[in-house]
């Protein structure tokens, strides 16, 4: 087991963690994982603002070292891409999480820049016809 | 209002087509394929229609604005350009929402995680971990093999020419399909590699 910086992807955004390494397993301090994704380890299981997920085998999840990336994830049934060599790892969205949201046909906003590096929003055309078009140079 | 959202590795990739297109819509960059995840893009280019409230009024559709490929994908611009004129002139060309909803492309556990395997391997990239970042895009392409916007979308970030050999072996498979395929009227010609 090794103490280490770890760098774990979370919607968009690069959280440097201090991690415990063994084997393929990289556990996290709670919260050091709270300040990067927002769930908190309580009584009651992983929790979220108002929501929590009970967690079936704490023992798994959790020790004194701290939180089981790969048991965090199947928990909260979200994705994981890991790659412990290289200190690393990103955490996806559920498919179903995703599949509701398109499904809902609500149209998800995004903000991205321009090439003068201006950031523009989806929301702020509301009121107008949209046509979102995605192409690449590829 | 057209957005157009480049899916490129770096704004330098997509400036040459924006600069000669010099458009005055948003003309946006996505190196992180946020729209990717967010509308389950699998293939370029994928079209949207969004409706003044904001709804999803025609899912994901493969369309094209000109014919500079049409001999290789089969499908017209001209029949899908007047679809566009009679939604934005007219309100015609949306569609109810069952049918928007029987005809969404949804992401599967399988591609959900490609789509965090591939966010990795980016990121390596960027760091400067070529070797690492090359096995995720291929844990990322087998996981979803039916979505280029992975599979061709990380050729240039590889070092592979997107329009080179490598392309017309992954473009055997056939190229990824959305529902809407079976609903636009553009199809003129079977495929032709």
């Amino acid at each position: 087991m090794t103490t280490t910086s770890f760098e774990l992807i979370e919607g968009g955004s690069f959280h440097a963690v201090d991690a415990t390494v063994g084997g393929e397993r990289v556990r996290i301090a709670p919260a050091a994982l709270e300040r990067a994704t927002g769930w908190a380890l309580k009584p009651e299981g992983l929790c979220r603002e108002a929501v929590c997920v009970p967690v079936r085998d704490r023992a798994a999840l959790a020790n004194a070292a701290g939180v089981d990336l790969a048991a965090f994830a199947a928990a909260l049934g979200r994705p994981l891409a890991l790659d412990v060599p290289e200190r690393a790892a990103a955490l996806g969205t559920p498919a179903e999480e995703r599949s509701a949201a398109l499904a809902s046909l609500e149209a998800p906003d995004f903000a991205l820049p321009d090439l003068a590096g201006r950031v523009h929003t989806l929301a702020e055309h509301r009121g107008k016809k949209a046509l979102l078009i995605a192409y690449a140079s590829w | 209002m057209p957005i157009t959202v480049a899916l490129d590795r770096s704004a330098e990739d997509a400036r040459p087509w924006i600069e000669a297109a010099r458009p005055t819509h948003p003309s946006l960059i996505d190196t992180e394929h946020v729209l990717a995840e967010l509308y389950h893009v699998v293939n370029v280019p994928t079209i949207i229609w969004i409706d003044e409230a904001g709804r999803i009024v025609r899912p994901n559709d493969n369309q094209f604005g000109t014919d500079t490929f049409t001999a290789f994908h089969g499908k017209a611009s001209g029949p899908y350009l007047e679809l566009i004129r009679a939604w934005v002139n007219e309100g015609q060309g949306a569609l109810p929402a069952d049918e928007v909803r029987r005809h969404q492309l949804l992401p599967s556990a399988e591609t959900q995680l490609a789509r965090a395997e591939w966010v990795l391997a980016w990121r390596l990239h960027q760091r400067g971990r070529a070797g690492a970042a090359q096995r995720h895009f291929a844990r990322a392409a087998e996981l979803a093999p039916k979505d280029w916007t992975i599979r061709r979308g990380s050729m240039p970030i590889v070092g592979q020419n997107p329009f080179g050999p490598e392309f017309f072996e992954l473009a055997k498979e056939g190229a990824p399909a959305y529902p809407m395929d079976d609903v636009t009227p553009t199809r003129v010609a079977p495929r032709a590699l």
